[in-house]
């Protein structure tokens, strides 16, 4: 499987077109596998294709750290890991056959597993990038305890391509778990729901992912074939399928038949803000998705006032801004930062927020 | 700027602190005058007591508009200079900001205070049948600010990782005053995820005044088994192949011999004081999963050519085991009148090879190294027996430790694991780091705190250092610490 994934070094290339870009000014807008260009403001810009800059660099399972080239496909390597038993904790969205290992990590997008096993920063160990005054940049490492210098690494996880290119990553791996049950019980409200999976997540059980949807949970447990089975005893439930590839991949009911979603982060115990609309709940709680045409500017209020924000994920209004907006002081340390890295604003500019 | 002086300061923080939080008795300063790595020491203009975020603020309004460098404290326990004051500037001690503020058992969350100890918030989630994962071994003194300044780890970090994973939250006085708060409980971060920008950060980009912590269920069942070897890479094989028996434990930790014998004859944990090397090994889940993955372990190590294998047989047992770890560094402090931990962390598969070079540098330094060793994780602690009493022995430890951190970063692994940068290891960046990912860690901090008030002369070496360093390095091999510079 190791050999599927081509060894194909881009490096000199991908460093040569930014520093032409740096040289003329020119916007770019950085691109894997083009499978989740839609997250986030439209970028117009001259497309850098890092999708063939592939190869796995270094993977020996027992050391738990894989590092590879950010245009490996994400399937493929995913497979490979399998191969060894172990896997990427954070269960990442693929959302199509193209998806990138840049892309995820830029995209910082992780499933289901998210609430129980952290998300896409938690398993980064390292990154080489290309900055925006075209230099190759290490950060980290391929060990798991590293505290050398600050922590720029995570922050490429969810930058959106922003603060430079992606060129390599090193990323902490986890074996698969031995067995997986999904068990389905009736919670007629939200509120309900939200309220009984917190009560679970203070119990020492291998709970691995919840979904709330047309008043009914369903909960994943992952572990050892013992450890599965004394959680399932103790909890009751009955047996459902495994949804969870559907939900990650967004193939879900709720997520075809609806146009336009809001995804709403919110601290796992908020109460139910929007009872008897429609809803799909994640990620015990801190992740919500709401459908409908509600308007954004009141929704962002409703949600800021009560620690969350809300992203416009699809059918966004031509012009409205996708993420939840920054506060003025935020905002500018946001741009000092954006300009620490990529001076003449050049990666993917606005793709986050305008001006950045 | 030139300095502010010493009364004047006084002066003006005197005006809404009380007289006695405010230090600058001569007697008073020089208890603060280092942190756990007392080899470097330095006499501070102030220490200021703070109580409250207000406080902070102000403070931090005045140092930015004087340029008065503010080195942020906890309990002072950081092994790498961290917390070592500067000669024109402040000590901000957050120790009495030490409440728990909420504690709450639906959402596992702690809201506390930076100066709340390590150890008090998984004594006060007791009750709720939590607790708060990162241990390091100091974890009694240290305080929550200090680990998020230096993304503390310890003992679970494999399985339970690091500050980082469990920190959902700070709330950070900027340079202008400002408090700016940086929420994760969503697990979304609003744009860049500047937690873990903050996070090991070193007290370099604010003051770190609030931090949300998450709680974790106390596992309902933890076992410990030791194996014993009579070779340190076989104890190093028994590792990779319980990993690779897709079992992650929630501790694995090695000892080699000088480091058994002294824990050993500290605390009397049964440890076997001929093996080379022992594995102390903890599981935790449940009753039925921890039962079947001992036995598995337990299979693992005697393949991996255990001498012998020991399961603690109760939890005062399991706990025994432990203590002789958890007091490996003052056990070994007692073989010699000091020690020095180095903390680098490498490749696991690069065990063997390191260790013998360790033992070769040892012989040739003619200092005796004890090496404790995260053996999950790969963060090793060798520890280094010197006389600080005898002419020169500081020097020659401390080019010793610089050794073992090249010979880190040759295979693979980087200086520092979990003590942080400091002043200690900030010749060892020159080398770890380019000129270019330097500047860029600068220009970082500039975003943050552009007149470089927080804790200047730490962690991030200037290009001027590191050419002086890097020179002197190729010529002769010795690492200067000349004065700390103010960047």
């Amino acid at each position: 499987m190791r050999q599927s994934i081509p060894q194909n070094d881009l490096e000199t290339e991908l460093g040569a077109s930014v520093a032409q870009a740096v040289a003329n000014g020119t916007a770019l807008k950085i691109i894997g596998g083009d499978s989740k260009s839609f997250y986030g403001n439209p970028v117009e810009a001259q497309a850098l294709e890092v999708g063939m800059h592939t190869g796995v660099i270094d993977y020996d399972p027992a050391e738990l750290v894989i590092t590879l080239r950010a245009g490996c496909k994400l399937n493929q390597v995913e497979a490979l890991l399998a191969e060894n038993n172990q896997m990427l904790g954070f269960e990442p969205l693929h959302l199509g056959d193209k998806a990138t290992i840049g892309g995820v990590l830029a995209s910082g997008l992780a499933g289901p597993r998210r609430a129980y096993a952290g998300g896409v920063r938690e398993y980064i160990l390292g990154v080489k990038m290309l900055s925006g005054r075209g230099e190759i940049l290490n950060f980290g490492g391929r060990v798991i305890k590293n505290v050398a210098g600050f922590d720029v690494s995570r922050l490429m996880a969810g930058a959106l391509g922003t603060l430079g290119v992606i060129l390599e990553a090193s990323l902490r791996v986890i074996p698969r778990f031995e067995t997986e049950l999904s068990l389905g019980f009736e919670h007629s409200s939200a509120a309900a729901h939200i309220q009984w999976i917190n009560q679970l997540g203070s119990k020492p059980l291998p709970l691995s992912a919840s979904i709330w949807y047309q008043g009914r949970s369903t909960i994943r447990l992952s572990g050892s074939q013992q450890g599965v089975d004394s959680a399932a005893a103790k909890l009751g439930g009955t047996p459902e399928t495994d949804i969870w590839e559907q939900l990650r991949e967004q193939r879900h009911d709720y997520f075809t038949n609806n146009k336009k979603l809001f995804r709403l982060s919110v601290p796992q115990t908020c109460e139910d803000l929007f009872p008897g609309e429609s809803q799909l709940i994640e990620w015990g709680g801190a992740q919500r998705w709401l459908s409908g045409d509600p308007d954004l500017d009141q929704l962002r209020q409703k949600l800021a006032s009560n620690e969350g924000t809300v992203c416009a994920y699809r059918g966004v209004d031509p012009g409205a801004q996708v993420f939840h907006p920054l506060n003025k002081s935020m905002l500018a340390l946001h741009r000092s930062l954006k300009s620490s890295f990529d001076p003449a604003g050049i990666f993917n500019p606005g793709r986050l927020y305008l001006g950045l | 700027m030139s300095p502010s002086s010493q009364q004047e300061l006084a002066q003006l923080f005197r005006r809404f602190l009380a007289p006695e939080s405010v230090i600058d008795a001569p007697t008073s300063l020089a208890a603060y005058e280092c942190d756990g790595l007392s080899a470097y020491r330095q006499t501070p203009l102030l220490v200021v007591l703070v109580e409250t975020i207000e406080q902070v603020q102000q403070i931090v309004r005045l140092c930015n508009e004087r340029g008065v460098p503010i080195v942020s404290r906890g309990a002072g326990t950081s092994l790498s200079g961290g917390a070592l004051p500067h000669e024109d500037g402040i000590v901000l001690s957050l120790a009495k900001m030490n409440r728990i503020l909420t504690l709450d058992a639906l959402s596992r969350t702690a809201v506390v205070e930076p100066g709340v100890r390590n150890l008090a918030v998984s004594e006060a989630a007791n009750p709720l049948g939590l607790y708060y994962a990162p241990d390091p071994s100091s974890q009694i003194a240290c305080t929550i600010g200090g680990n998020v300044a230096e993304n503390a780890g310890g003992v679970h970090c494999l399985k339970y990782g690091l500050t980082l994973h469990n920190v959902l939250g700070v709330k950070l006085v900027m340079a202008t005053g400002e408090l700016l708060s940086i929420d994760q409980q969503s697990m979304q971060s609003q744009g860049f995820d500047l937690l873990a920008l903050v996070i090991g950060s070193e007290g370099m980009l604010g003051v770190v005044v609030e931090v949300t912590l998450k709680l974790l269920p106390i596992p309902e069942c933890a076992r410990v088994v030791m194996g014993v070897f009579d070779k340190v890479e076989k104890a190093g094989d028994s590792v990779a192949g319980i990993i690779a028996e897709g079992i992650i434990p929630a501790g694995a930790e090695m000892m080699d011999n000088l480091a058994i014998r002294a824990a050993e004859d500290f605390v009397h944990a049964g440890y076997p004081v001929e093996a080379e090397a022992i594995i102390i090994c903890e599981l935790d889940g449940t009753e039925e999963e921890v039962e079947s993955q001992i036995s598995r372990v337990e299979t693992v190590m005697k393949g991996a050519g255990a001498t012998e294998t020991r399961i603690a047989r109760d939890e005062a047992e399991r706990l025994l085991f432990w203590s002789g770890r958890k007091a490996a560094f003052p056990a070994v402090g007692r073989l010699s009148p000091d020690y020095y931990c180095i903390d680098g962390t490498i490749p696991r598969k690069a065990l063997g090879t390191v260790l013998a070079e360790i033992r070769r540098l040892s012989e040739q330094y003619e200092l005796p190294i004890a090496n404790v060793f995260h053996a999950g994780d790969g963060n090793l602690h060798p520890l280094i027996l010197y006389d600080a009493n005898n002419p020169g022995e500081l020097e020659k430890t401390e080019q010793l430790g610089s050794k073992i951190l090249l010979l880190c970063i040759e295979q693979g692994g980087t200086i520092t694991g979990e003590h942080g940068v400091g002043v200690e290891k900030l010749g060892e960046m020159c080398i770890q780091f380019s000129d270019q990912e330097r500047n860029q860690f600068h220009a970082i901090r500039q975003a943050f705190d552009p007149n470089c008030i927080f804790n200047p002369g730490k962690a991030i070496p200037t290009l001027a250092r590191c050419a002086e360093h890097n020179a002197m390095h190729v010529h002769d091999g010795k690492l200067p610490f000349p004065e700390i510079e103010r960047f």
